[in-house]
Order: structure tokens, then C-alpha cells, then sequence
């Protein structure tokens, strides 16, 4: 498989909007399609919370999640959903805290103003109880929903601890694929990538290559993911790959310093290098406009 | 025309006869064509949250056969860079893992089987000589 990644001076840079725009899709292709009777959208992607944590990379991790959905709050217009891409909690070897923890965030999301609001499983939330107790709080690790003539897919690379898809899901997943026409325009939702970006700092996913594989023969495929706690755009073959950013640290570039220690909080410009994505979704064309929004605007 | 048995030998057949003639006078017991070198085992264990060992040194060319044993829960051990994985390290199980380096520098090895709050940093090194 040839992965390359998208060079980013690709992206527009755009002044005093406080976020960068990604165009991303395959506009004109799917334009020629046609999608009757589908509108654009919004979405908004959220990201790596790990609501629990204390530490010196964020101080304010007690407040930066309600930061982030008020910000979210005050988009106009407001998306049609809002998706976590996991990592809602931060891990705890501790059953009870960790439903603490699960209750806790479940309670601040539910301030978001939008009421379709989705949840995918991180390793964090999942890994070290299979899914157990996150499935208690919000249900299935992995599902579709349709909405605008798009189908999305939440795959689950996180319950099994080892990072890995697993025969089960990824049979669950060829039947979902089997049962689409080949122009369908797909969006799949996971937390881990699914190409090995960085397997020396466990940014894989081991079976991952499987369902890219399953993916391939549809032309209209683009996967969100978090996990590595920064903005990042690949792509295999013609799927793009996009990660977002965290609402806890960031984390250093794929390779950039020898091991993968949070970066440090900046009081100078708190809160830099969190953020969350607005998505402009445009279903006739099959294109994606990102916008990468920060958790508090600059004064 | 009828080509004899020995027209037919390769220069390789000829040089490897050669070989096995020589190798009494050259005071070699058998022919071989180069000795494999012997496997070096590198015992270790894992626990939460790090390596016993957190530096690893090899030889280039040399085979390795890590022997792990994890002194908790389940946990992970992955060469990437020379797709060495071990599929689970259990407790109280040796897990052997070997692969050859063929090349040299320095590697990281991780636990790459979610263990907890400080699994990122259960990673050593891997240097490889030549």
C-alpha cells in the first residue's frame, strides 16, 4: 500500500478566524454522481478529553472540556452533530472511578446545545475493561448512523487492548461494506489510525491495514480519528486520514523528539495546541472543508 | 553431439566439489559454506510500568531471540522497526520473540498492549552494532 502524507503547506491559513481550512474530498468526481436530495452540513469533532487527568501539561484540565463546549455553543450556525472521537476519560485502574469519571463527562457534554451528540471508545475509556464500563454509559463500541445521503462508520480499535480490530468487528464490517453500493460516500469514525503512522510510539492500529483494505474499492472514503492528540492529514491511496486535536496536551509531532512526552503548557498561550474541528460536509460533492478551531479565542 | 556429464556441471557445482576435496588438507571436517551465527538470548521482564531492560545492545547480522516474561498483567512487546511482535506477553509465561537486525542504529522498543495510565512510557532502546 503507498501512503503519503498531504504536505502542509497545503493548508489555507486563513487571518483572524482563529483556525485553518482543510479542503479534503474528491470534488467533481462525485459531483458528476449527483446525491439527490442531500445538504450540506456541519459536524464537529472533539477529541482526546481524558477527563480525570491531572498533571502540569494542563492546568486547567478541570475547565478546558467546558471551555471547549461553550465555544462549540456559540458556532453559528450550529452543527447538526457532535462527535468524541474517545479518550473521553482519562484510564483509571479503579472500576468505580472510572464511572465517576464516565458520569462526570457524560453530565458536562450534555450542556452541548446540539442533541445529537456521539461517542466513540479511546484506550483510555476502554482498554483496560474491554469496553465494559464504557458501554454501560453510551452504549455500542461500534455502529453506523446515516445522515445527508452519507454513511458513517464508528469502528472500535480500542476495547481489545492489544489495538487491534479484531475478526469479529472486522467481519461486522465487510457485511456493512458488502450491503453499499460502491458510490456511496462513507465517513468512518475510529480513535486509533488505521495505517501505521507511528508504530514506534503505538500510533497503529494492528489489523488496521484489513479495513483500509475493505475500504478500498469504494472511491468516496474519508476516516476521522484522534489518538495522537494533533492536527494531522495522510492519506492511503485515495483515503484521507485526518486527526484532530486534544482538549487535554498536545503531543509532539509523529517523530520529532525521542519519546512521545506531552508538550508542556505554555502560560504565555494557554491552551495552545487544544482545539476542535468544524466540519463543512458537502455530501453531492463528497468534499470536507475542516476548520480547526481553538478552545478559547485569542484576546 | 552429445555433451559429456562433466560439460554439464555448473561453475558452482565445480567450485563446491573443490571445496569438499580441499576440506581434509585444509584440516576442515565438513564443507560448509559459512557458519551461521549462533542465536543470542536476551532474558528480560515486564511490569507497570516499565522494562527491566531499558537498553538493549545487538550485533548487525546477529539473530536475537528475546525471552519476556511479564511480572503483572498482560503487556506488549514490539520491535517495529524490525516487525519483531509479540502477539501477548503473559504473566508468568516465557514469550519468545526473534528476528535478525539488519541494519544499524538505534531502535525503540515499546509495550504496545494498553496496560494503564503510564503505558506510554513502558519503551526501551535497541542499539544495534555493527
Amino acid at each position: 500500500m503507498n501512503f503519503s502524507t498531504i504536505d502542509r503547506r497545503k493548508f489555507l491559513k486563513l487571518a483572524g478566524v482563529g483556525g485553518a481550512v482543510f479542503a479534503s474530498g474528491l470534488p467533481g468526481w462525485a459531483e458528476a454522481q449527483g446525491a439527490p436530495g442531500a445538504a450540506d452540513f456541519l459536524f464537529v469533532q472533539l477529541s482526546d478529553i481524558h477527563w480525570g487527568f491531572q498533571g502540569p501539561p494542563n492546568p486547567d484540565a478541570g475547565g478546558t472540556l467546558q471551555k471547549a463546549i461553550a465555544a462549540v455553543n456559540e458556532l453559528s450556525p450550529q452543527p447538526d452533530f457532535v462527535i468524541f472521537t474517545g479518550d473521553l476519560t482519562h484510564t483509571t485502574d479503579d472500576p468505580q472511578e472510572r464511572r465517576r469519571r464516565m458520569t462526570q463527562f457524560k453530565e458536562i457534554a450534555s450542556a452541548i446545545k446540539v442533541k445529537d451528540v456521539r461517542f466513540i471508545p479511546g484506550e483510555h475509556d476502554a482498554s483496560l475493561d474491554r469496553g465494559k464500563a464504557y458501554s454501560e454509559f453510551f452504549g455500542q463500541t461500534h455502529y453506523t448512523f446515516d445522515h445527508q445521503g452519507m454513511h458513517f462508520i464508528v469502528l472500535d480499535n480500542v476495547s481489545d487492548p492489544a489495538a487491534a480490530l479484531g475478526e469479529e468487528q472486522l467481519a461486522w464490517f465487510k457485511t456493512e461494506l458488502d450491503r453499499l453500493d460502491r458510490d456511496t460516500r462513507i465517513v468512518v469514525f475510529t480513535h486509533r489510525p488505521l495505517f501505521d503512522l507511528m508504530p514506534q510510539w503505538d500510533w497503529a492500529t494492528r489489523d488496521g491495514a484489513k479495513a483500509v483494505e475493505l475500504l478500498m474499492p469504494f472511491p468516496n472514503v474519508t476516516v476521522f480519528y484522534g489518538h495522537i492528540h494533533q492536527e494531522n492529514h495522510h492519506a492511503t491511496g485515495h483515503i484521507q486520514h485526518h486527526a484532530a486535536k486534544s482538549l487535554i496536551f498536545p503531543l509532539p509531532a509523529p517523530g520529532s523528539q525521542p519519546k512521545r512526552t506531552p508538550l508542556a503548557w505554555n502560560p504565555e498561550q494557554p491552551y495552545s495546541g487544544l482545539g476542535f474541528r468544524q466540519v463543512a460536509a458537502k455530501p453531492a460533492a463528497y468534499q470536507f472543508d475542516l476548520t480547526e478551531l481553538p478552545v478559547v479565542k485569542k484576546a | 553431439m552429445k555433451t559429456s556429464a562433466i560439460a554439464t556441471w555448473t561453475r558452482r557445482r565445480w567450485l563446491k566439489a573443490a571445496a569438499v576435496a580441499a576440506a581434509p588438507a585444509l584440516g576442515l571436517g565438513v564443507y560448509h559454506a559459512a557458519a551461521a551465527p549462533r542465536e543470542v538470548v536476551i532474558s528480560m521482564t515486564v511490569k507497570r510500568f516499565e522494562f527491566s531492560k531499558k537498553v538493549i545492545v545487538v550485533k548487525k547480522g546477529v539473530p536475537v531471540v528475546i525471552e519476556i516474561t511479564s511480572l503483572d498483567v498482560p503487556h506488549g512487546f514490539s520491535v517495529p522497526d524490525f516487525h519483531a511482535r509479540a502477539e501477548v506477553v503473559m504473566p508468568g509465561i516465557v514469550t519468545k520473540v526473534r528476528f535478525t537486525p539488519d541494519k544499524t542504529g538505534e531502535f525503540q522498543f515499546l509495550c504496545d498492549i494498553f496496560c494503564g495510565d503510564k503505558h506510554d512510557e513502558v519503551e526501551g532502546k535497541l542499539i544495534v552494532t555493527a
